[in-house]
């Protein structure tokens, strides 16, 4: 259980970065941030690069800011960074809700919120998250830079539309109204696993009804993303038990779920009924 | 010379002392077999398919490797057990033309470090003809399936069987006849430390020392070189620290036998460390069992009859020294547990699939056979509309000693009062009110009951009687004292991790009157210790124990003998405490360590009446034990998703007297642990064409810190006569019954539904499949 051979490359900034994946991502290189997820694909050979670039000592990376109406969140920036709120209001709350979800201590100290939107397993929760406020990514390479929106970045099971010589420098999240509502909740065999399903919800309540309301789903569909027929059932409600529970039905109806030898497409719906409701009885003030 | 006076006279037996395995443990300073350097290391090529014929082997040049036609004179590792119309199949080292299982070693391949055995091994080719597997034991029972080994007809490889006289005649005497079908997944033990084995071969004696993690030191060297063919005197075998077993380093690795022929063959040293996936993979499974069990019940409730079937899937091969007889022979013989019936009927088959052979693992079979019994007894509870203790009440044994149907001697236990001190203890009548207002609010909480018998420390005559051709069973200690005062007994038990050196040091310290600080003990190398059988099916404790204190009587009736020579004073008249030889109602008094030194260096005083030194040898071969207990464990089901909270678990618990509280204590955390585990959450998965899918601990999932709920020990301590030192083993009751519980919670919890789950692991996918099939869910979930 010992990766396949590879060279390290040590870039020192962005510029050697784009570079180094340039020269060496034709020849199958790749981005080693955190190494939570690559390397343990590495030492069972299921992943074999045999170039790794190494982001850790490139500085500035870690950088986690607002700049304008957004949330910038460096390549670099490691899950623990979100264990205390980042920023005041209500994002910092909920990101520092969330990271706890996340596998356990010791990975979240290494691992990286833009590693997990790059690696793109579709129980990641910062994939949900990215997908349910609507990140944009900011994506460098020799060619220059580009900006995509999380629905065009997330294309499937562990698969994403960087191009092989692309790096994912930074991840923006839209700030949250000061009145926005969110609940999360995941269900897991044992704490701290992938999740078998989860659901992130964030809505604002004008007058006593819902508007704006965003219902994202991650580990039931081969990627996690807002589910507009759930957002139907709720905007313009009052919350009640009633509505969670057809909001949650409308989530299990419209998702594609993944299946598994263990797992079938009901029980996935199941999960997912469950998740939607449950995270909207928590987004209640 | 060392004065033992510390203790002042205190009896140590009882108290939690801190264990001595300790400091080193937890500082980092253990030693375990993967810390050993190599010249050579060894990484092994595994099939990928289940079953096959092997064609071509082809390797890089200059690449070293071993394959099974470099092996010829290796005889195949061949278990034998003469009764149970038992088949003796052979396991060659290497696979030899044909793989049974995925995961079976088809060549060791070895190179200068570990990281590059690991690149040549990946260059390996292997051609396999596949075959269609079988997975299930079922389907290998079926008519016309194929043979997984030729001389095993119809795939079973071990059948017994048990009929008492008249069981017709009782059966038809019924009130009521209460039916389960209860089937255990798959498992492995999944000890912290995988497997791990060096070999290294000494050019200047020609004796090879292998250091391995092995529960069994002795009979690893036995069985590599009756293997190998070679002395035994020319194999050391090392067992340094080890990182648990549970029974899966009992069975002899054919990757130990390889290690020692290659480390002969290159005059050299060669090393072999386990990774996860290969542990998971292909060391040894466990469970996998399938119990159909009916029960007979009167009008009152009492059981008369049982009746059962068990089916235990034991993989390919059958493991060394047990044989794969050993699951379902014991659950043969203990199928009624603590129960008093007469009448039973029972038929136990050991079927062979072209899986990872098994092993014993912590319960041996008990784990299975008392959730199916245990659900037994719940439905008949059910059935009758009483409490399901109050059922127990109504069938648990309690005179003594008690012969069950199948002719095991139970020995003095508490079976009824540690039930009545779980109920008391765990307030039965208000969990039940707390229960009725949670289901109000569409909450489910549910209580699980499980009273059980552990075997324990039982010696040859109980693995005779299993017709084993090496029938384990006795131990020795070696025990000294040296010239600076020193006590060292040397010990055939092999520990890793039961805390034995601490518990036994505390027997011998109050026979001899030393204090434990100054008693060394000595196990786990075949170079020092006498010939025992190592350390599994909680006996160390009892055996080991008990031939301590056997070497620790004759050491003290010959201090008490010189004691009395050079105090001029009777030998009856003579005490020892504290380090001192004490004339009891005198001042006068000589302290051990002159009594030693004058054993070793002023024989002559003695006249010839003391034989010089200070060695005794103790050897305990008793018939074995009962411990008994009754768990309890509470939880709740989340009807949504099928997900099971743990909210308590209570243990009583009577292992006889306990030596030391805190070890006793810790052994019942660690057993019911795995035993939660085994409840909810590890099942090793094939899929149709013998592909493995538990293959990492992201799949394979044993409970961690947080699916384990608080602990509520309660002990009782019935001396028996069984043992002499009235320690009973506890070393698996904890992993026996708490399966048990839990299953029965979780079905108490969902009692409204009128579903059954008789199945383990109770994942939440079945558990939810369940509640779907009985229609009776609510359409609206709660708003909590």
């Amino acid at each position: 259980m010992k990766p396949a051979p590879f060279t390290r490359h040590v870039p020192k900034t962005i510029d050697e970065v784009v570079s180094a994946l340039a020269e060496f991502a034709p020849q199958d290189g790749r981005i080693l941030a955190g190494g939570q997820s690559l390397v343990p694909i590495m030492a069972f050979r299921m992943a074999r690069p045999t170039h790794l670039i190494d982001i850790n000592e490139v500085e500035g990376l870690d950088r986690i800011a607002i700049d304008g109406d957004y949330l910038s969140i460096g390549a670099r920036a490691r899950h623990g960074a979100f264990h205390k709120p980042v920023i005041d209001g209500v994002l910092g709350k909920l990101l520092a809700f969330v990271v706890s979800h996340i596998a356990h201590y010791p990975i979240r100290m290494r691992g990286t919120f833009c590693g997990s939107l790059a690696h793109a397993d579709p129980s990641s929760e910062w994939c949900l998250v990215a997908a349910t406020l609507g990140a944009q990514l900011v994506v460098k390479s020799v060619r220059g830079e580009r900006i995509v929106a999380v629905e065009d970045f997330l294309e499937g099971i562990m698969s994403t539309s960087l191009a092989e010589d692309e790096f994912l420098a930074e991840a923006r999240l839209p700030l949250l109204p000061a009145d926005t509502q969110f609940g999360f909740y995941e269900f897991s065999r044992r704490a701290g696993d992938f999740a078998m399903a989860a659901a992130l919800v964030t809505y604002r309540l004008v007058d006593g009804v819902i508007v704006d309301a965003h219902v994202g789903i991650g580990g039931a569909e081969d990627r996690p993303r807002r589910i507009a027929e759930a957002e139907a059932v709720l905007n313009g409600q009052a919350p009640s038990p009633d509505l969670f529970v057809a909001a949650g039905e409308a989530a299990a109806d419209a998702v594609e779920p993944l299946e598994d030898i263990l797992t079938t497409a009901e029980y996935r719906c199941d999960l997912v009924r469950a998740v939607t409701r449950r995270a909207l009885e928590r987004s209640l003030p | 010379m060392t004065a033992h006076t510390k203790g002042s006279g205190t009896t140590w037996v009882g108290r939690s002392l801190r264990r001595v395995e300790d400091p080193a443990l937890v500082t980092g300073q253990g030693r375990f077999t993967a810390d050993l350097p190599a010249v050579h290391w060894v990484r092994f090529v595994r099939s990928s398919v289940a079953a096959g014929t092997i064609g071509s082997i082809t390797a890089p040049d200059g690449a070293g490797i071993v394959t099974a036609a470099d092996l010829k004179s290796l005889k195949p590792i061949r278990p034998m057990l003469s009764k149970f119309n038992y088949v003796a199949v052979g396991q060659p080292i290497l696979a030899d033309g044909v793989v049974r299982f995925t995961g079976e070693a088809i060549a060791a391949v070895y190179a200068r470090g570990k990281d590059e055995a690991e690149d040549i091994a990946e260059l390996i080719e292997v051609e396999i003809a596949e075959t269609s597997p079988l997975i299930d034991a079922i389907d290998a029972l079926a008519d016309g399936a194929p043979l997984v080994h030729a001389e095993a007809t119809g795939n079973v490889i071990v059948e017994g069987r048990i009929v008492t006289p008249g069981f017709d005649e009782v059966w038809k005497t019924a009130h009521t006849i209460i039916r389960v079908d209860g089937r255990s997944r798959r498992q492995n033990a999944t000890p912290m430390e995988a497997r791990a084995g060096h070999a290294a071969f000494d050019a200047s004696t020609g004796r090879v020392t292998l250091t391995c993690t092995t529960q069994m030191p002795h009979l690893t060297r036995t069985a590599v070189c009756d293997i190998i063919g070679m002395p035994e005197s020319d194999l050391r075998v090392v067992a340094p620290d080890v990182g648990g077993g549970f029974g899966q380093k009992m069975s002899l690795a054919p990757e130990y036998v390889l290690l020692v022929w290659l480390a002969r063959k290159l005059r050299s040293s060669v090393a072999w460390t386990e990774d996860r996936r290969e542990n998971l993979i292909a060391s040894f499974h466990s469970r996998d069992q399938h119990v159909e069990l009916e029960g007979a019940f009167d009008k009152g409730g009492k059981l008369l009859a049982l009746r059962g079937d068990i089916v235990a899937n034991v993989g390919a091969y059958s493991c060394f020294p047990t044989t794969s007889g050993v699951e379902p022979l014991m659950a043969l013989a203990e199928l009624p547990g603590p129960y008093d019936v007469r009448a039973y009927h029972c038929r136990s088959r050991g079927v062979l699939t072209h899986t990872c052979p098994m092993a014993p693992y912590r319960g041996v079979s008990r784990p299975v056979i008392t959730f199916v019994l245990e659900r037994l007894m719940d439905k008949a509870a059910a059935f009758f509309a009483i409490e399901p203790t109050e059922l127990r009440r109504r069938n648990l044994i309690d005179t003594f000693p008690y012969t069950s149907a199948t002719g095991l001697v139970f020995d003095d236990g508490s079976y009824k009062a540690t039930m009545e001190m779980a109920i008391a203890a765990i307030d039965l009548r208000s969990f039940r009110k707390q229960q009725q207002t949670a289901r109000e609010n569409g909450r489910y909480l549910g209580i699980g009951f499980a009273t059980f018998s552990e075997r324990t420390g039982y010696g040859t005559p109980a693995f005779a009687a299993r017709g084993m051709a090496i029938s384990p069973g006795f131990e020795t200690v070696h025990l000294s004292i040296d010239p600076s005062g020193f006590v060292e007994a040397r010990i055939g038990s092999s520990p890793h991790g039961q805390g034995l050196r601490t518990s036994l040091a505390q027997i011998i310290a109050d026979e001899i009157g030393i204090d434990p600080e100054f008693i060394k003990v000595v196990h786990g190398d075949t170079d020092r210790s006498p010939y025992g059988w190592g350390t599994f099916a909680s006996r160390s404790l009892v055996l080991s124990g008990g031939a301590s204190l056997i070497a620790a009587q004759k050491i003290r009736a010959k201090l008490v003998k010189m004691a009395g020579h050079m105090l001029e004073a009777a030998p009856e008249d003579i005490t020892l405490q504290a380090g001192s030889a004490h004339v009891i109602g005198t001042d006068r008094s000589i302290t051990i360590a002159t009594l030693v030194r004058a054993a070793y260096h002023q024989v002559h005083i003695f006249n010839g009446e003391i034989e010089p030194g200070m060695t005794e040898t103790g050897t305990y071969d008793p018939s074995g034990t009962f411990s008994n207990a009754c768990h309890v464990a509470l939880v709740e089901v989340d009807i949504d998703t099928g997900r099971v909270e743990m909210k308590k678990f209570l243990v009583a618990e009577d292992a006889g007297l306990i030596i030391n509280p805190m070890i006793a204590d810790g052994q019942v955390h660690g057993g019911v642990a795995q035993g939660i585990g085994n409840a909810l959450l590890e099942e090793i998965i094939y899929d149709e064409t013998g592909n493995i899918l538990s293959s990492t601990l992201a799949d394979f999932l044993p409970p961690t810190s947080r699916e384990i709920p608080e602990i509520e020990l309660h002990h009782i301590e019935t001396l028996t006569g069984n043992s002499i030192t009235k320690a009973k083993g506890l070393g698996e009751g904890g992993a026996i019954g708490a399966p048990a519980a839990v299953i029965s919670a979780i079905n108490d919890a969902l009692s409204p539904f009128g579903v059954s789950i008789d199945e383990m692991p109770a994942t939440p996918q079945r558990i939810r499949a369940a509640l779907r099939s009985s229609g009776k869910l609510p359409s609206h979930g709660r708003f909590a």
